[in-house]
């Protein structure tokens, strides 16, 4: 764990507390159980805003407390412990992208709202079921967007969309002119394709050329802190369960080749850890981002796989039960490991920074 | 320990930093500038030119080698402040600490701990002032992983105990002057029946015989013991406390090793290594994509192995003890920099293979004999699978399997 300061030890503790308590994966099987194509809990997520996590990146003048991604990260943290669906990041990650690159007056439009709850945004970048963004090929005339996006997360709750276009990124309230399509992944969380039909795009025009990559970058670190939650839950209940099963008389944990195995993953965990945080410090200093930000969703990537993997082959055959959580961690951390660049594209893109 | 000592008292830290730079101006030979040659612990004996004796004698009397140590045993009594400042310092000018070897790396700080004043007394001064060379008498032919299986015997005569015994792996023993040891002193218990005991090389029916390895060079040895005769005052604390302190010993071992995997940091970059000795595209890019995904691969793994590093010693500072990832950080370490030497030898075709002749840069027979004797990273200081142990038993705490 990073050295904090107080104000982030507290903000960690309270969410810790609000998500053992509030939000257990029993409220996440509620959702799934719901079949709402919107998949989070309106409730859940104003008491989220309430309690300021959908500010904690915000200016404090648009009614944020400007705590930084360090301060988010440990939110969405321990958030991915309980599996705790909210549109928290997707609209995390929209708010960087106004701030990054919009105008006083879209700041002062949106901002507010999405820090206080009272709206929901997400990004719309990726067209195919690859994460891809040289690809793109939607595109505005006269203020007017057409493309469809593929695969958003959070659309069904999004009032507002951040949707990459040929020449930058823009503004798309949802409405005349956006059509959802749901698609229903693996995770059970909300998805959809959308068409935008001459949609009415307002274009975040101060972020220069590389404000795509700039809020990819944030997008890969924050994916990254929620598995981070992930892989830590994981770890610990297959260790919890391995000092409780017995076979052959004696507890599992007590044999060498399961414990060589644990302190493996235990080694992993560690260094995920320091890459994600290190990926979170990085947007907050703003030095060497996009080389921090690809090290964090790779390590997060290759870890969480093997973890999610191991999990299951140590729970045994009750690992393979749906009333077991492990297998809920399973599903979504392969959505997951697919958001902005898996690991073959990250290795990519990390060897062209890299000038080889 | 010697670190939590009263710091003596300064102005600031402006003084102090002063007066560092004095004391480098005034003692520093210009000609040693850039040239590191500190005592080794597993190199022979360098033939001392004239401005390294005096920089090394400018050094021991300051006790600056061995900065955080106490002063009335010859260290620095700095705090880890000044002590920084004075690293800092040494860096700017090109100048290196001449004080080294294992008596600074472990034996110095677990006798201090553990060492009667008596003792403090005689071994400390010399080991701040880099006279005197320690070797450690720990492994034995079957006592490895299972350290505490030590046959070394040590029996007692009164007012001396008498050796008998082999060890194996002694670091520098052939060049050593004084061996630390964990000997038996009785066979009725396995660990309590283990001592700690000091052993001057020089004493007769001391024999030593250094070990070819595979990569050619002969950094250990196998040490003999016949009818050996030490003094009682060579014992470090009580009889059979020896597993106690010898385990001590080990963990400042163990911190010091994490991140000493030859062949593993120091040097060109893989990609650099693949630009020379293989094709490129006309864009600079490497012409082979598996290769070029491997080497990303490593790179990533090999950064956040560093932010682990980094990570453990940040959490160690602001909870006053270790982290509980440091015992991830050997095993980790010493593997990735394995792999980063197969790597470079791999990327580099039979041209790394090379084992001596003309025809191969010295980089080149470098990196061969490097790749090799990183063999012995996973191997020595707590094999990779002890770790894994420690890390199940200890940081996990699941039950012991045997």
């Amino acid at each position: 764990m990073a050295v904090l300061n107080e104000e982030q030890e507290m903000l960690r503790d309270m969410a810790r507390e609000w998500a053992t308590n509030e939000s257990p994966v029993t409220e996440f099987r509620k959702v799934r159980a719901s079949g709402e194509p919107e998949a989070f809990d309106r409730d859940a997520y104003s008491a989220m805003a309430e309690m300021g996590w959908a500010g904690i990146i915000i200016p404090e003048e648009h009614g944020g407390s400007d705590f930084g991604f360090m301060s988010v990260g440990l939110v969405v943290e321990e958030l991915g412990k309980t599996l705790t669906a909210s549109p928290l990041i997707a609209t995390t990650l929209a708010a960087s992208a106004i701030m990054l690159g919009g105008s006083d007056e879209q700041k002062a439009k949106w901002l507010p709202k999405l820090a206080s709850g009272e709206a929901i945004a997400t990004l719309a970048i990726d067209e195919g079921p690859h994460h891809d963004p040289q690809a793109i090929e939607a595109s505005v005339s006269g203020g007017k967007l057409t493309g469809t996006k593929a695969f958003v997360a959070e659309a069904h709750g999004a009032d507002l969309f951040v949707v990459a276009a040929k020449d930058g990124l823009y503004l798309v309230e949802k409405g005349d002119g956006v059509t959802l399509t749901t698609r229903r992944l693996t995770d059970q969380r909300s998805h959809a394709d959308i068409a935008f039909d001459g949609a009415a795009a307002d274009k975040l025009a101060n972020g220069g050329d590389d404000l795509l990559d700039k809020v990819l970058d944030r997008a890969r670190v924050l994916t990254a802190a929620e598995m981070l939650g992930m892989a830590q839950i994981v770890f610990d209940t297959t260790l919890a369960y391995l000092k409780q099963r017995v076979q052959f008389n004696q507890v599992l944990s007590s044999f060498q080749a399961l414990q060589h195995r644990m302190a493996d993953l235990f080694a992993d965990l560690a260094q995920m850890r320091s890459a994600v945080e290190a990926g979170l410090q990085a947007v907050d200093s703003g030095a060497g981002v996009s080389r921090a930000a690809i090290v964090a969703k790779a390590e997060a990537n290759r870890v969480l796989h093997t973890m999610s993997n191991e999990g299951i082959q140590l729970h045994g055959g009750i690992g393979m039960t749906d009333e077991y959580d492990i297998g809920l961690y399973l599903k979504r951390a392969r959505v997951l490991e697919a958001a902005w660049g898996t690991r073959s594209y990250l290795k990519n893109r990390f060897a062209t920074l890299g000038g080889y | 320990m010697a670190t939590q000592l009263e710091p003596e008292a300064r102005d600031s830290a402006d003084v102090f930093r002063e007066e560092v730079r004095q004391f480098i101006a005034d003692k520093f030979p210009e000609e040693l500038k850039g040239k590191s040659v500190s005592l080794s612990a597993t190199e022979g004996p360098i033939k001392e030119t004239d401005a390294q004796k005096a920089w090394r004698e400018a050094m021991g009397e300051r006790g600056w080698g061995t900065p955080t140590w106490p002063k009335e045993y010859g260290g620095g009594g700095l705090n880890r402040k000044q002590a920084a400042i004075l690293n800092e310092e040494l860096a700017r000018a090109g100048a290196y600490n001449p004080i080294g070897g294992m008596g600074v790396m472990m034996f110095g700080p677990t006798l201090l701990e553990y060492g009667s004043e008596e003792q403090k007394q005689e071994h400390i001064p010399p080991i701040c002032r880099g006279e005197i060379r320690w070797c450690q008498g720990y492994s034995e032919p079957n006592a490895g992983s299972d350290l505490a299986n030590l046959q070394t015997m040590a029996e007692d005569k009164g007012d001396h105990y008498l050796v008998n015994g082999q060890k194996t792996w002694t670091s520098g023993g052939q060049w050593a002057d004084k061996c630390f040891a964990i000997v038996r002193t009785d066979r009725s218990d396995k660990h309590k029946g283990i001592s700690f005991l000091l052993i001057d090389m020089d004493s007769p029916g001391v024999e030593v015989r250094p070990i070819t390895m595979i990569s050619g060079t002969s950094p250990f040895c196998e040490t003999f013991f016949t009818d050996v005769k030490v003094p009682k005052e060579n014992l470090v604390g009580e009889e059979g406390q020896g597993w106690t302190i010898g385990k001590r010993l080990l963990q400042h071992e163990r911190t010091n090793l994490s991140g000493a995997a030859p062949g593993g940091r120091a040097g060109a970059s893989l990609a650099d290594i693949a630009k020379k000795y293989g094709r490129t595209n006309q864009d600079g890019t490497l012409a082979d994509p598996v290769l070029r995904d491997r080497i990303a691969d490593f790179e990533i793994r090999w950064t956040s192995f560093l932010h682990t590093a980094r990570r453990a010693v940040e959490e160690s500072k602001a909870q006053g003890g270790v982290s509980e990832i440091s015992s991830a950080l050997k095993k980790l370490g010493t593997k990735l920099g394995q792999e980063r030497a197969e790597m470079t030898i791999e990327i580099m075709g039979l041209q790394g293979l090379g084992w001596e002749g003309d025809n191969f840069s010295p980089v080149e027979l470098q990196g061969v004999r490097a790749w090799l004797y990183g063999k012995a990273t996973t191997i020595y200081g707590g094999s990779t699978e002890i770790q894994n142990n420690v890390i199940a038993k200890r940081v996990l705490g699941m039950l012991d399997h045997q």
